[in-house]
């Protein structure tokens, strides 16, 4: 375990479901918190509701666990009154651009210094595996029993159309890379958001052949091309290869920010 | 000076020092005072993208010990009601003031009403228990807006100020004292839960930044702040404790005038309607007629009837269809006769001195 001092040990066991990638993004978050050095009583973890959401409640900080889809602008509140706390949030699919969606291109225009990681595993887990804005076409779950027929979201691009200062997207088999990212967007003013592709083996594996974990984790891991390459392909007029995400950093600039503290 | 304004004068005075709103009529004169204001006071004026964000950015704010509001008026206050609930929940400490217009929907933006008046106390799902004042004149808004603070600080609990339209844009010669009663909550003690709640029921408060730890949950809680969300005793405990903490205490954060109490007939009143109640009086004198004036609606204070003995009948204009006539009707015996104008306008005197005709 990473950073054993931040969990709190009276909360277990969790509620996260075995193969669960939650707990990686956690653990690779926390690793970039303690590397950054900052206290416990100086951070506070905010999220919404979901099982990415209910990360905050292992961690031995001040946390808010609000409602569904509004945790950023939960997280504008304490930032904006108190800049000289840190505040991250974790969120989810579901949470960030269904529910929460408006909050979420809002809190990348101002551009609040806080740090946002999604867990993306493109389904509503705690409900029961229910189609959500980015469950890629076609797939199956429990509401798109015939295959998902919406166009997904992409969410790391919306972050930076929206203008967030630091926005980079990893997945759970990424953990080096993600944890780095992770500190990246604690390091930058504004508002940092780092989309974190996990895997559901028990909602959304288990409809869509993906029934084993590491079936899922070799999934994220094939299709995602970093967008050096994705631009380079781009570039050359080659072709994209299907299903494939980019992974890496997205952007990284210095745009005013709010509650930042000076 | 105009009510909305005295509003935000009596937050400053309170020590509010953020405010998290959006637009909406008629209540738009508090945010637009408090974007005016507060940056020159310290403190943190947002415009947030709707009402649902206002409200859960003023909790946010709460919970590192600023003292938080926002403003809004019916289609707004309805946008809030999930978040208030998790204010309760949670025994976040603010204030929402609502400057109630016609509803439903989008109904009337710039004419009166007092139709939110059981929304503010049930709107939101599941059972809990808030407070909500009612100010009558610009000098109330001041003096109650600030009022609401030491309340929601006392009690954690969120506050109303349930205001409209009328009193919201009146102009009234306003005495602004030097200063104003400000508590804060009881801090947590050494050893003490986050969510224990101790005699009164309500826990010590250690905001964000103190070194707590706290984990603060809309889910069901036990004192540690943990979610405990299918144990049937640890959902009864804490939401009773929710409940008993305001209702125990409603002596204490009752606020009422009672004119006349050996009446026969009685005005019950709260907000504008009690100015035409009391011009009846000023044209009649007549001790047979009383008023009851409710400065807190909630929690209710039905010992407040019994300041009228001899009461016969109650009267109650509301301008609404008549939301509190049952809330009394259910604490006396005698007939609660509902006086209710809805449109926008408040009662002539015409109109009840005929009620006050037909029924005493």
């Amino acid at each position: 375990m990473i950073a054993p001092d931040w969990f709190r040990d009276d909360r277990l066991p969790h509620i996260y479901c075995t193969g669960c990638g939650n707990g990686t993004v956690i653990n690779c978050t926390l690793a970039a918190v303690e590397e950054m050095g900052w206290k416990r009583d100086e951070t506070v973890f905010v999220s919404g509701i979901g099982c990415s959401s209910r990360a905050p409640g292992y961690i031995l900080t001040d946390s808010l666990h609000t409602t569904h889809g509004r945790a950023l602008a939960f997280a504008t509140g304490v930032k904006m009154a108190r800049p000289d706390l840190h505040v991250v949030v974790f969120t989810g699919d579901g949470d960030l651009a269904a529910i929460g969606g408006n909050h979420f291109i809002h809190a990348c225009r101002r551009n609040v210094d806080m740090t946002v990681i999604c867990m993306n595993n493109h389904i509503y887990g705690m409900t029961g595996g229910q189609g959500s804005p980015t469950t890629p076409a076609g797939a199956i779950s429990t509401t798109t029993p015939y295959g998902m027929s919406e166009p997904a979201f992409d969410l790391a691009e919306l972050a930076v159309a929206a203008g967030a200062n630091y926005v980079a997207r990893w997945t759970s088999y990424h953990v080096k890379e993600l944890t780095k990212a992770v500190a990246a967007g604690l390091q930058t003013p504004g508002l940092a958001f780092i989309e974190a592709r996990t895997q559901c083996p028990t909602n959304y594996g288990r409809h869509n052949k993906l029934r084993r974990v590491s079936d899922m984790i070799e999934h994220l891991r094939s299709h995602a091309i970093l967008v050096q390459k994705h631009d380079r392909l781009v570039a050359e007029g080659k072709p994209i290869p299907e299903g494939a995400f980019t992974v890496g950093e997205l952007v990284r600039r210095n745009r005013p920010a709010m509650g930042v503290q000076r | 000076m105009q009510g909305n304004a005295a509003c935000a004068e009596g937050a400053l005075a309170a020590g509010c020092r953020f405010f998290g709103g959006y637009p909406i009529t008629p209540s738009t004169e508090i945010a637009e005072a408090m974007a005016r204001r507060l940056p020159k006071a310290g403190g943190v004026f947002i415009s947030m993208e709707d009402e649902l964000a206002s409200i859960a950015a003023v909790i946010g704010a709460a919970w590192t010990g600023t003292r938080a509001m926002t403003a809004t008026s019916g289609p707004g206050f309805s946008l809030m009601m999930e978040n208030i609930g998790y204010a309760a929940m949670t025994e976040t400490p603010c204030v929402i003031v609502n400057i109630q217009r016609g509803g439903p929907s989008t109904g009337q933006p710039t004419r009166a009403a007092q139709g939110d008046m059981l929304q503010c106390r049930f709107g939101s799902h599941g059972d809990y228990s808030t407070i909500a004042l009612t100010p009558n004149s610009v000098q109330e808004m001041f003096d109650l807006t600030a009022k609401a603070f030491d309340l929601a600080d006392r009690y954690r609990v969120p506050t109303f100020v349930m205001s409209d339209e009328i009193v919201g844009h009146m102009r009234e010669r306003v005495t602004i004292p030097d200063a104003v009663e400000a508590g804060r909550p009881r801090p947590l003690a050494e050893g003490a839960l986050p969510f224990e709640g101790g005699d009164d029921g309500i826990p010590g408060f250690a905001p964000f930044g103190s070194g707590r730890a706290v984990h603060v949950s809309g889910l069901t809680h036990d004192e540690r702040g943990y979610p405990d969300t299918t144990d049937p005793e640890a959902h009864d405990r804490l939401v009773r404790r929710l409940v008993a903490k305001v209702e125990s205490a409603r002596r204490d954060i009752a606020d009422y005038e009672a004119v006349n109490p050996d009446a026969e007939t009685v005005f019950v009143t709260y907000g504008p309607p009690s100015r035409t109640v009391e011009q009846v009086m000023r044209d009649r004198p007549d001790e047979s007629i009383g008023h009851l004036r409710l400065r807190v609606v909630w929690p209710f204070p039905e010992f407040a009837l019994k300041v009228f003995p001899n009461a016969r009948t109650f009267l109650m204009p509301e301008l609404n269809m008549g939301q509190m006539v049952r809330e009394v009707q259910r604490h006396v015996d005698q007939p609660v006769i509902s006086i209710p104008k809805i449109g926008g306008e408040l009662h002539t005197p015409t109109e009840l001195v005929r009620a006050l005709e037909a029924y005493r």
